[in-house]
């Protein structure tokens, strides 16, 4: 479908991606502090007024998806024309990194704004007459590198599963459009009859394909299961008690006997909107114990099904033989490793200087350290695809998210005209603009596309 | 000794389909007007199928129609079948097809241009295209006459260089032996004119008196007739029709192709031009689908004054032995003869990209083409091309705007921006899918579309756009009508409503409103508008579709509205792309070939994406606004 994409409001991150602290959300356009109103909220709950803020004004408070409270704001106003892009324009500033950020994002997007295209509010700054002609080659500069920079990051994220489950789709849709236009272009060779019932069908598949690519996206994150997770280290690291920390209950049995833990316990938690499976882990080590060897190979289990390794080092002494073995064992099957140098609060000053070959994060329970930082890099990781989860399919684009849905909308039209009863050749425009939608996520062009496949499918003409 | 003729403002070259529009369309405009032709007795010939229109092409001939060209006319008068193509779909892909007798359109078409005043015909063969600073300057014939105009309008469809194939007999001839143009290539060439080479073919013509039609399925008419031409009275083309002949190859048909396929100039490469996928020779269409076991054939007569036959789904350039042994093992055909033999034919043809949207050369001034030298296939693309260039032509000698359908305009405006903004690797034929804007570029409404543009033009008379305002002054005034009637829940109204197959209404409803229910129409309410007034087919039609696919004909006018803020967006002649900024590398130099005119066709040049589009316009308008700064600082 065609959008007025020239007055509409739009949204994006306005701060680079990076582990920063903090982040900028900006909504630009007419209805800007409409969809802005009422996501804001006091200490004490109550909805802050944006319609009614002054310009230029900051007002202190929390983000509510409806929910829950996401995260801890600030909202500034500008009204127009005194703003970046001349349009009335909320600014949400976040701390809480970029998963953070990615929710509040696709709750404002969900309230109807559009995600902005790279660099686009530059784009309406100077079309709006903001900025001066030195600065329009500058807004080129921008859009053709974050451009690149998206195309890439969406060939990156579209690995395995989902690549080739809206490939699937594209070759399905074509498919019919190219029957059908070759029925068309050929009454005398190619028959409809009958041809709408089966098509019918046939989209309301694709609708379904389409709402289960979408579901659980809400965050603009995963789609179906989680990161599965391993917490190892050697017997008494405080595993549990770091499983117990991000759980926030008390699932395993935490004692400082070694081999206390020895079922492998799994859990899903959400660390900044990426689900996990953590699986809790018997510690690694030697044993002769029946029942602790038994635990031990569980873990190595665990490690060897998990696509990210938690490694937790008791950081208070020197590393033995036994750590280094397990990271070893890690490294050698090419895991995804996080280092937690737990019980930092005990720490020995005078021990040796860990090296790893991976992220190092100085982590204490009873001082609840770490955590932020545990969040921020799992996010990166994920975020750069550097972690990916077998047979794993996620989406982390708002405009991916976008077009899945437009796409969608449009076979729902295709199935409407069906159950209108009209003729076979109203079907088409939908149907195309349904495969150039998904186009859009994966980043392929469609020009030629259906006359190929018109040509090479069906046999024709003279 | 050199001759110099003076007499001329414009020379077209060639009297094909494309030749014959641009001609008369000249002459009618009142340029002084020379057509040449390799041979008199092949004006408008119909070398491949005998017909006209067709699923998209049917348009196409509509469309010419509407701007004052000929086609329409000369097929209402020729036509010995006619039938509406998909007439039980929506009334976008409603297409006209008539069978044509081909010598009764040649001749009709040769006494039209004879009878034309600016208009000589006249054979020789152009040997040489003279230019001077990249101006056109006139024409020279083999046979060493010079001639002196202001335009020359290129309509060589496939003579250039011809050569035909029939299995390893090969000759360098146009289509039926005529002879071919084979010097004209070279000078175009040295006028900067970029050439390649395509293929088509066509298949045999059998004799009717070796067919045995008892064994096939016959194929008859529509009754009544729908004219082609708007200006033709419907009453006078109800007459007597023929039928055509459905039958099949099979798994025999196959296998001697199959072990043949050595023999094939197409499969041993001999063939060196490239040939349109959607109209494959049959061994083509064996090779690409082994899987299916038969391919329809369709007999069609090529006259009523001869007993050939064109045998439609077997075009070939198999040799002539193993032709007779595939037709023949067709049903109905075993004891078939062949009268012609197919062939396949290689030609010089032009890169498309090097014509404006008017049709001419971007560096040749005043050297027009159109046809299927432009990279076309078909006589209806042929013919529209033609038209346009014609009209052009005689637009550049008269100093005004050149005549441009956009692609929300007409199906000649998709066919043409296809052509200049797109690099073909085939013939390119006409589709209704090609076109965007399909609900609003119906064949029914192209008077309606265009007329007026040919008013505006010259080549449409007062008549003709009178009748055009009385037809849409009664369309608008019965739909207002019908908007005006209110019926309600009354017991005759629910009756009727049961007895049609539709529900009753619960509260008072417009007869338009009605008549939009997928089970109505216009015609089937009759009986509860007994007041309605007595209208002619072709209005009621008009009324039916406005009202019945209002929501579908709105959608498709609000995308038009967006493409033509773009195709308004003009990019200066003078710019060079590889110096903006920020465009991708292969951007730039695509845009830099292409050179488009605005915004609109950037986007639909393949490889430009969307970023560099924005980029693009963003520096449009810088630079508006800096000229601008400049002229008020």
């Amino acid at each position: 479908m065609m959008m007025n994409r020239e007055n509409d409001t739009i949204a994006a991150i306005a701060t680079a991606p990076g582990r920063s602290g903090i982040g900028v959300i900006r909504i630009s356009g007419s209805d800007a502090l409409n969809i802005a109103d009422g996501l804001i909220v006091s200490k004490k709950g109550k909805k802050l007024d944006i319609l009614g803020q002054p310009s230029h004004t900051v007002k202190y408070g929390f983000f509510y998806d409806g929910n829950e409270i996401v995260d801890e704001v600030l909202v500034s106003v500008f009204k127009k024309p005194r703003s970046y892009t001349a349009e009335d324009t909320v600014e949400i500033s976040c701390h809480g990194g970029s998963f953070v950020l990615r929710r509040v994002l696709s709750h404002i997007i969900k309230k109807g704004a559009r995600a902005a295209d790279p660099g686009e509010f530059t784009k309406r700054a100077f079309l709006n007459g903001r900025i001066d002609l030195t600065e329009a080659e500058a807004v080129m500069d921008v859009i053709s590198s974050s451009n690149e920079f998206a195309r890439k990051n969406a060939m990156t994220l579209l690995r395995g599963g989902l690549y080739k489950r809206i490939s699937t789709l594209r070759e399905r849709i074509i498919h019919e459009t190219a029957f059908l236009e070759a029925a068309l272009d050929d009454p005398e060779h190619y028959s409809l009859e009958g041809y709408s019932t089966d098509l019918r069908e046939k989209v309301m598949e694709m609708i379904t394909e389409i709402e289960e690519l979408r579901s659980g996206s809400d965050t603009g994150r995963i789609l179906k299961s989680g990161i599965k997770t391993a917490i190892v280290g050697k017997p008494n690291v405080g595993k549990s008690s770091i499983l117990n920390l991000l759980t926030g209950e008390d699932r395993a049995i935490v004692t400082d006997i070694p081999g206390t833990t020895r079922d492998v316990l799994s859990s899903e938690i959400h660390i900044g909107g990426i689900p996990l499976i953590l699986s809790d882990t018997a510690g690694i080590r030697n044993t002769k114990d029946m029942v602790e060897k038994i635990g031990v190979e569980r873990s190595r289990e665990a490690i060897e099904k998990a696509d990210l390794v938690l490694f937790t080092v008791d950081s208070s002494s020197e590393l033995s033989n036994e750590d280094t073995e397990i990271f070893d064992h890690i490294m050698s099957l090419r895991k995804n490793c996080i280092v937690l140098l737990n019980k930092t609060d005990l720490r020995n000053e005078q021990r040796k200087a860990f090296d790893f070959s991976c992220p190092v994060i100085d982590f204490s329970v009873p001082e609840e350290k770490g955590l932020e930082e545990l969040k921020d890099t799992v996010g990166e990781m994920f975020l750069s695809g550097k972690i990916k989860a077998d047979e794993e399919i996620y989406i982390t684009n708002e405009r991916q998210l976008m077009e899945l849905s437009l796409s969608k909308e449009c076979l729902e039209l295709v199935k409407k005209s069906i159950d209108d009863n009209m003729t076979e050749d109203f079907f088409t425009s939908d149907l195309m603009d349904a495969y150039s939608h998904l186009g859009n996520v994966t980043g392929e062009s469609t020009d030629e596309d259906l006359f190929d496949r018109i040509f090479s499918e069906f046999c024709m003409g003279k | 000794m050199e001759t110099l003729i003076n007499d001329y403002d414009a020379a077209v070259i060639g009297a094909g389909h494309a030749g014959c529009e641009a001609g008369l369309a000249l002459a009618r405009l009142g340029i002084k007007t020379i057509v040449f032709t390799v041979s008199i007795n092949s004006v408008a010939l119909m070398p491949c199928n005998p017909n006209i229109g067709g699923s998209s092409k049917g348009h196409l001939v509509r469309e010419i129609d509407a701007l004052g060209g000929e086609m329409g006319k000369n097929i209402d008068k020729t036509f010995i079948q006619s039938k509406m193509l998909n007439s039980s779909k929506g009334p976008a892909v409603h297409s006209l097809r008539a069978q044509a007798d081909k010598e009764d359109y040649s001749r009709s078409m040769r006494q039209v241009l004879e009878g034309q005043d600016n208009l000589t015909l006249k054979q020789a063969e152009i040997t040489e295209l003279l230019t001077e600073n990249g101006e056109v300057k006139g024409v020279k014939t083999l046979t060493g006459m010079v001639y002196i105009t202001k335009v020359v309008v290129l309509c060589t469809g496939v003579y250039l260089k011809a050569r035909c194939l029939c299995g390893e007999a090969i000759t360098n001839t146009g289509p039926n032996g005529l002879k071919a143009a084979n010097s004209l290539s070279d000078s175009l060439i040295k006028a900067g004119v970029e050439i390649h080479r395509y293929k088509t073919g066509t298949p045999a013509r059998l004799d009717g008196r070796t067919i045995d039609f008892s064994k096939m399925a016959p194929q008859y008419g529509d009754v009544p007739v729908v004219p082609f031409s708007f200006s033709t009275d419907p009453s006078t083309v109800q007459k007597e029709q023929v039928p055509c002949f459905l039958t099949y190859t099979n798994e025999t048909t196959h296998e001697i192709i199959r072990g043949s396929l050595d023999r094939s100039p197409l499969f041993a490469g001999v063939i060196e031009g490239t040939g349109p996928r959607y109209c494959p020779s049959i061994e083509d269409k064996v090779v690409k689908f082994p899987d299916k076991e038969r391919h329809q054939v369709f007999l069609e007569p090529e006259g009523l004054h001869t007993n050939e036959w064109y045998v439609d789904g077997m075009s070939s350039s198999m040799p002539e032995d193993v032709q007779l042994r595939m037709y023949r093992s067709v049903p109905g055909l075993e004891n078939a003869d062949i009268v012609r033999n197919a062939y396949a034919i290689e030609y010089d043809c032009f890169k498309g990209i090097q014509l404006k949207h008017s049709l001419e050369f971007k560096n040749v001034k005043g050297l027009f083409s159109g046809g299927q030298s432009n990279g076309s296939s078909g006589y209806e693309e042929a013919a529209a091309q033609g038209l346009i260039a014609g009209i052009n032509a005689a637009m550049f000698i008269k100093g005004r705007e050149p005549l441009i359908i956009d692609r929300s305009e007409g199906y000649i405006g998709v066919l043409i921006d296809d052509l200049v903004t797109k690099e073909g690797f085939e013939p390119y034929r006409m589709m209704t899918s090609r076109a965007e804007y399909r609900l609003l570029l119906r064949q029914d409404n192209a008077d309606r579309r265009l007329r007026r543009k040919g008013y505006e033009v010259g080549l449409v008379s007062d008549e003709e756009l009178a009748a055009l305002e009385k037809k849409e002054k009664q369309i608008y005034s019965e739909i207002e009508r019908l908007k005006g009637i209110t019926v309600g829940a009354a017991g005759n109204i629910s009756e009727f409503l049961l007895s049609v197959g539709s529900t009753p209404l619960a509260t008072g409803a417009t007869l338009e409103e009605l008549i939009r229910r997928p089970e109505l129409s216009y015609e089937k309410i009759a009986p509860i508008d007994p007041d309605r007034p007595k209208l002619s087919p072709d209005i009621i039609e008009q009324v039916d579709i406005e009202i019945k696919y209002k929501g579908y004909l709105e959608r498709e006018l609000k995308q038009v509205e967006h493409f033509k803020k773009l195709e308004k967006k003009r990019i200066p002649t003078d710019i060079d792309f590889t110096r903006i900024h920020g465009i991708r590398l292969e951007a730039q130099q695509k845009l830099n070939k292409f050179k488009p005119e605005n915004i609109g066709q950037a986007s639909r040049i393949q490889g430009i994406s969307p970023a560099d589009i924005q980029i693009l316009s963003i520096f449009l308008d810088a630079k508006d606004r800096s000229r601008f700064e400049e002229q008020h600082s």
